[in-house]
């Protein structure tokens, strides 16, 4: 089933926070867990951890130290893939170093040497360095790609036992020109190869963005949405400078097996941050064959729809119509007047003025205290179906965002999960954790809504549109339709 | 156009909420033969006792509530009627019958019109009785009406859907309940405003497929 595209249906001018914590980081690898903790690691052997992908803190460094790692978990393995120019550049070479655990409080925290898996002499068109290393899902073969400005991007092939080359005397196929800090991934038959184009390592200035390309087969050709080989430097724009945050490169799918897609980058300046070259972690979705970079959600009052019914989400309480009530007269209308509205013409002309926007506080007074009914209905821009969403302080989060708590604009309104896998209302937040949300973008641009937690269960559950007119908590399922909304300017 | 058929339903709604329908037989409802009825293969029940209408006036959440709060005649919570038991509301007696549609859903607008009785701003009263070979926990009864309804299961009231509003399948769906092993009572108030009214009504299992292993017998 094709799904229609969803993701553009943000306020413009909303835009999300980023990643909480120790976030400072050059050329971060793709973020990889080990024990449930996240982990990656950047230029100079640095490396950051988090317990939750949201709240960050500086991690152990790596025994080898160099330019850009990449990583990959494998079996009881993680491999780290880190370059060094050894000598001026385009001298260089990309190191292997593994152990079986990323975690320096482990018993097993050791990291063998893996030795030399690519490497550029100083005279060919490449400078080995930036790796990224891919294990292809389709048939278990393990790749590298590698490569900075200085000539080709260059793919080789490793061995997914040992993750050693394979082959070392096999010549490196060249993929792309005028980048760096590729990485493939596979996408629907189709390998995609991400490199970042422009200049980094200028602050405000750098012009980093990340570009796509997409082939059939992993050694190419990776050809843009116009045809345009990337090794003739072509590449679609996947990501480049928006919002406060400038230079974005270093892409790396983090793919957690739940439905949604996320990738890891760095901005080589966050304006909010002092300019600091900083982590993210951003949803991955899908339009028509091609990667696009979503946005984590940002606070904002929304209304909250279905995409299977097409109702949104409300208090049960009875909705007033904006505007006030306005009863048709009894008899065949009469034609909508020629002059200006409200001029004439009965009911079909209107007021005459415009109609304010329905002031919750008004309204609200009718509205049971104590707990309230969650329901669908239709979105009539009602106040009892205006959500405001915003970041819970203190609560924590997961990857890219923190938990949000969900109230009703202008009231203390709060939907929470209750007992028995339901949904409430509650007067007020206290910041429970069954009043804090999850909401992660799905690949084709709609979102999942996840309570923290469900007084009474331990499953993962999500919110549900099991009727038109009724919202429960279900299950975790990413392919339903039921479990997918759209959250949308009011 | 649909505005058009809007605006003319609308009108003949006003002239028929003081009037009664031409009676005409239902074509799409007959009286039960066997003893017993299985729900649809999508699990939509097809037999229902329907007590000719009381007339309502309003949709709104709180007009509707008012409606089925009013006592009409004894036990209206509760009774489980038989064919053609008669109740008094107001001077009129009215009539429970016992139908079986040939749809997934119930047209009450049919059955008001068989009757000679109004079909706009009215309210139905309609009962049956789900037996289930065993308990069944996380069910969910899932309706669909035109225009507002009330529905209890067991005497608990576990869906209220307001305001004017076409049948669509699972519309209204109530938090997990219960079914108990044997016989279930389902009880339903539809309050229509004017134009066409009709209702549907199925349970869902806890993975929201159909429950079709069940037996409706109005006892």
């Amino acid at each position: 089933m094709k799904l229609a595209f969803l993701g553009l249906l943000l306020p413009a001018a909303a835009l999300a926070q980023g990643l909480d914590g120790q976030i400072g980081i050059h050329d971060p690898s793709t973020v990889v867990q080990c024990n449930k903790r996240f982990y990656t690691y950047g230029t100079g052997g640095g490396s950051l951890i988090s317990d939750d992908g949201w709240t960050w803190r500086r991690g152990a460094a790596l025994p080898r130290r160099g330019l850009a790692p990449d990583v990959i978990h494998i079996g009881d393995r993680y491999y780290v893939y880190v370059a060094a120019n050894i000598g001026a550049q385009p001298r260089a070479a990309v190191n292997m170093i593994w152990s079986r655990t990323l975690d320096p409080e482990s018993p097993d925290y050791k990291w063998e040497e893996g030795g030399v898996v690519a490497s550029s002499d100083g005279v060919e068109d490449s400078n080995a360095i930036d790796p990224g290393v891919f294990l292809d899902p389709s048939d278990g073969r393990l790749w590298l790609v590698y490569g900075s400005y200085f000539g080709y991007i260059r793919l080789v092939e490793l061995d997914p036992k040992t993750g050693t080359r394979k082959d070392p005397g096999d010549t490196p196929r060249d993929l792309a020109i005028n980048c760096e800090a590729a990485t493939l991934i596979f996408h629907d038959g189709f390998y995609y190869l991400l490199a970042t184009h422009g200049s980094c390592c200028r602050g405000a200035d750098s012009g980093y963005n990340i570009r796509v390309g997409r082939s059939r087969k992993v050694t190419g050709p990776f050809l843009d949405h116009t045809g345009l080989d990337m090794i003739r430097g072509g590449g679609t724009l996947l990501v480049g400078s928006g919002g406060r945050v400038l230079g974005p490169g270093h892409f790396g799918l983090l793919d957690l097996g739940d439905g949604v897609q996320r990738f890891s980058l760095h901005y080589e300046a966050d304006l909010d941050r002092g300019g600091a070259s900083v982590l993210d972690i951003r949803p991955l979705l899908w339009r028509d064959g091609w990667p696009v970079a979503g946005d984590n959600l940002a606070s904002g009052t929304y209304a909250i729809e279905s995409v299977r019914t097409g109702t949104a989400l409300e208090l049960a309480v009875e909705g007033m119509p904006v505007g006030g009530r306005r009863v048709r007269p009894p008899g065949p209308p009469g034609p909508p007047g020629a002059g200006p509205p409200g001029s004439g013409g009965g009911f079909f002309a209107g007021t005459g003025s415009p109609i304010p926007p329905q002031d919750v506080t008004q309204v609200s007074a009718q509205w049971p205290a104590g707990n309230v009914d969650v329901r669908m209905a239709n979105y009539l821009c009602q106040a009892q179906q205006k959500w405001t969403i915003t970041p819970a302080p203190g609560a924590g989060g997961y990857p890219g965002s923190p938990y949000f708590q969900i109230t009703i604009a202008g009231t203390g309104r709060t939907l929470a999960a209750s007992e028995g896998a339901e949904l409430v209302a509650l007067p007020a937040f206290t910041g429970a954790p069954e009043q804090l949300w999850r909401i992660e973008q799905f690949p084709d641009g709609a979102w999942r809504i996840r309570p923290k937690a469900v007084p009474g269960s331990s499953e993962p559950l999500a919110l549900s549109a099991v009727g038109a007119s009724f919202a429960t908590l279900a299950k975790l399922d990413p392919a339903s339709d039921k479990q997918r909304w759209r959250i949308k300017a009011p | 156009m649909t505005v058009r058929r809007r605006l003319l339903g609308a009108l003949l709604g006003t002239i028929l909420s003081t009037t009664a329908a031409a009676q005409t037989a239902a074509p799409t409802l007959s009286r039960p033969t066997t003893p017993e009825s299985a729900p649809t293969a999508d699990g939509f029940i097809q037999r229902w006792l329907i007590l000719e209408p009381i007339g309502a006036d309003g949709l709104t959440d709180s007009a509707v509530r008012a409606a089925v709060k009013k006592v009409y005649f004894p036990d209206q919570l509760t009774v489980v009627p038989h064919d053609g038991d008669t109740v008094t509301v107001g001077d009129a007696p009215l009539r429970w019958h016992a139908v079986d549609t040939k749809l997934y859903n119930v047209n009450l607008f049919h059955f008001a019109r068989a009757q000679g009785k109004p079909t706009s701003n009215v309210l139905f009263w309609a009962v049956t009785v789900v037996h289930s070979p065993a308990e069944a926990s996380g069910v969910r009864l899932a309706i669909g009406s035109n225009a507002a309804s009330v529905w209890w299961v067991n005497g608990q009231e576990v869906i209220g859907i307001y305001g004017d509003r076409q049948t669509v399948i699972d519309d209204g769906v109530s938090k997990r309940l219960a079914l108990k092993k044997g016989p279930n009572v389902v009880r339903a108030a539809i309050v229509n405003g004017g134009g066409a009214t009709d209702f549907c009504a199925r349970f869902l299992d806890a993975e929201d497929r159909p429950l079709t292993a069940l037996t409706i017998r109005l006892r």
